[in-house]
């Protein structure tokens, strides 16, 4: 009889050596004539125990990580192909602690198929939603986003159904639906995790945004840092044509939809709607003056949906089992689920979808197990780059746009990074403004100049030369590249700043520095 | 992929050819065509602005502003090891600076530049989207987690044969 192991293709995966450990497995098995075959699954997001090699046993799952291809032989000595006991052996997989105590909704089937097996989709409730859609007039599943209270995971917390509406209700003979791939914030991954583990999910959530809004054509905009996500995600797109579920007639609805990647090049602020619009169309990633927005005038100035990939890969779900059933999820008027990104210094990091409302300090030490070197914990940045620092005291805020926002900090697109007690927060202030220094597209001045000024405060503070000054010019420039930056980059690299120099302010006050530093 | 080595005149021609018939020569699929371009000769050549500006019917300074505003193109042959170590947040938390600053002295080569026998280039990046496993590199491509400097050197030295 085979059996069935499963051994993430995840770019997480690959740079712990899953690659090795399949050829190891292979050839251990053939050496002792073992009939085996290997699934190459996403992974379930415990990456801290990757690679993770689960073994089907009467169609449970056992898990057995992180492996490493010199463990190879001892599995099979240990019988792990029937589930025997090992050092690295997890129990069964689905009921470990970590994902027992998350609500998968978006990330349903992300590490448990093969992400192109079409029939491993389908039979996990893929399409249903799409089907769902299909038999639906295009307000019916407008309706159905918008009482989702499905908001945009980018990082905006744009409400999803109202973009749409506006698309939909637009005249126009081409419209487009624009996916948001371009994920550069650090601390997040869930948007390759999902392209390299489930690329169906997005696609038909993009279909269904076509349906919806009457667009026949999808770009995916995929930052050319994650070459596997490109590559998956061309190969879902050829099997859904191949299927019928993209071309002429998208899942028998009688109407047209198709998809296209972009690569990006390597500019953050490409991540910005309508500089990826701009790059899109072959330009320089220059941001657009608002109005007019992407939803009237988007790519090539047609009307167009700009969604990040888990607002659009959450769709489906929404349209199979109801916009009712998603909002009960959450709370206040953040509804649903997030898929949280813990990373940094911290022990055991990973992706964890939770509904909104799971405390900060759930996440880092519940989920997390506290920092990766066992020193104290000093800070998380929540919300990538132009998030907040939060210290030890915020802990116990539950994620939720609206708290905290009122604390100063923002959810973005849900990427926790975790600081020991050895961070220097000036440093992490100072590199704040030099990330937008680099990474300005240069069409207005707070932005441009306030970030290399401000990193040049940073730096004299840190020499200890005119602290109590260049605090204050600090101050002055977060005030200016607040209220005068045209998008969020300038606008929002102030927020890091800040709340280091509110929550850390002894890392502010550095010693003079000796008459003959300057 | 011809690392450390200039294309000629013709090759850069032929390329430039190429990869725009492969896009129709449709100027809206320039970033397109240059990371094809790049795939093909390891970097963008200087001389293949105008005749991508013709074959593309757009205007010299319209490419070139193009290919000045990504980072990910290249004006320069890459060496024959490419390392790219993440400076960003998540990996600066578990101390990819100071990794990044030793690796750079120990090997006598400058962030963002290549050494003088062609032997290595490093590239600055910011996320890989493996910052779960931090500090992230990526050494010819292959990727690496929780790098430190003893990994980074056998995987260069490995590269190198
Ligand atoms: C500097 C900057 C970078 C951004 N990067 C991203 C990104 O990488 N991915 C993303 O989906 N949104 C990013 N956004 C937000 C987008 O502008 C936009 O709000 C989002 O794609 C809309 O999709 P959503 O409503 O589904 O979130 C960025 C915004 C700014 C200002
Ligand atoms: S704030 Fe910065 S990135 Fe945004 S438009 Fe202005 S210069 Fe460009
Ligand atoms: S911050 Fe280094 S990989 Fe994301």
């Amino acid at each position: 009889m085979t059996t069935t192991l499963y051994i993430p293709c995840d770019y997480a995966a690959l740079s712990l050596g899953a690659d090795d450990v399949v050829a190891a497995i292979r050839a251990e098995a053939d050496k002792r004539g073992a009939d085996i075959k290997i699934i190459r699954n996403g992974t379930r997001g415990m990456l801290w125990l990757e690679p993770l090699v689960e073994v089907d046993v009467d169609g449970v799952r056992h898990g057995y990580g992180p492996v490493s291809a010199s463990d190879v032989a001892g599995l099979f000595d240990a019988d792990f192909l029937t589930a025997g006991s090992h050092a690295l052996s997890i129990g069964v997989t689905e009921e470990h602690d970590w994902l027992v105590n998350q609500e998968r909704l978006t990330f349903a089937r992300v590490g448990v198929i093969d992400p192109l097996d079409l029939k491993a989709y389908d039979k996990l409730g893929g399409w249903d939603g799409l089907y769902r859609a299909a038999k639906m007039s295009p307000a019916e599943i407008v309706s159905e986003v918008t009482e989702s209270g499905l908001r945009g995971r980018g990082g905006a917390g744009f409400p999803a159904g109202i973009k749409w509406k506006t698309v939909s209700e637009l005249p126009g003979d081409q419209k487009y639906i624009c996916c948001n791939a371009d994920e550069g914030d650090s601390g997040t991954f869930a948007d390759r995790m999902l392209m390299e583990g489930d690329p169906f999910c997005l696609l038909e959530g993009m279909a269904i945004a076509g349906l919806a809004t009457g667009a026949t054509e999808g770009y995916i905009y995929i930052r050319s840092e994650y070459p596997h996500s490109i590559e998956t995600v061309g190969k879902a797109i050829a099997a859904m044509e191949e299927a019928g579920f993209l071309g002429d007639n998208v899942a028998g609805s009688g109407k047209a939809f198709r998809i296209f990647i972009r690569r990006g090049a390597g500019a953050y602020i490409c991540g910005e709607e309508s500089s990826m619009l701009e790059s899109m169309e072959g330009k320089r990633g220059t941001v657009r003056s608002k109005p007019p927005i992407p939803a009237v005038k988007g790519l090539f100035g047609k009307p167009t949906v700009v969604n990040n990939v888990l607002s659009l890969a959450t769709v489906p779900v929404i349209l199979a089992k109801g916009a009712e059933f998603y909002k009960s999820f959450g709370m206040g008027r953040s509804h649903g689920t997030l898929p949280f990104q813990i990373a940094g210094n911290v022990k055991r990091g990973g992706l964890v979808e939770k509904a909104f409302g799971v405390s900060i300090r759930d996440l880092i030490e519940g989920f997390g197990g506290g920092t990766a070197t066992g020193r104290p914990f000093k800070a998380a940045q929540i919300g990538g780059p132009l998030g907040a620092y939060v210290n030890e005291g915020q802990l116990d805020l539950p994620m939720d746009y609206e708290t905290l926002a009122a604390d100063g900090a923002m959810v973005g697109h849900g990427g926790i990074v975790v600081f020991d007690d050895t961070a220097d927060m000036a440093g992490m202030a100072r590199f704040a403004f030099e990330f937008c220094a680099i990474e300005s597209c240069g069409k207005c001045t707070p932005c441009r100049i306030g970030a290399v000024r401000g990193k040049e405060a940073v730096d004299k503070i840190m020499n200890g030369v005119d602290v109590a000054a260049n605090i204050a010019l600090v101050e002055d420039l977060c005030e200016v590249m607040t209220d005068g930056s045209l998008c969020a980059m300038g606008g929002l690299t102030p927020m890091p700043v800040r709340s280091a120099l509110r929550h850390f302010p002894e890392d502010f006050d550095r010693a003079p520095a000796a008459a003959a530093a300057e | 992929m011809m690392n450390e080595e200039r294309a000629s005149a013709s090759e850069i021609e032929g390329a430039v050819e190429t990869v725009c018939g492969r896009h129709g020569n449709t100027p809206s699929e320039l970033i397109e065509i240059l990371h094809d371009l790049q795939d093909m000769l390891g970097y963008v050549p200087e001389s293949a602005l105008p005749v991508l500006a013709k074959k593309l019917n757009l205007s010299r300074a319209e490419v070139h502003g193009v290919v000045s505003f990504y980072h990910d193109f290249r004006h320069n042959p890459a060496g024959r090891v490419t390392v790219k170590i993440c400076s960003a947040e998540a990996c600066q938390s578990m101390g990819a600076l100071p990794l990044i600053e030793e690796f750079c002295r120990r090997n006598g080569v400058t962030m963002g530049e290549t050494k003088g026998d062609g032997s290595l280039t490093v590239e600055p990046v910011y996320c890989l989207g493996n910052c779960a496993l931090s500090p992230a590199a990526e050494v010819n491509g292959r990727p690496m987690a929780r790098v430190d400097a003893a990994k980074l050197d056998a995987a260069v030295k490995e590269a190198l044969v």
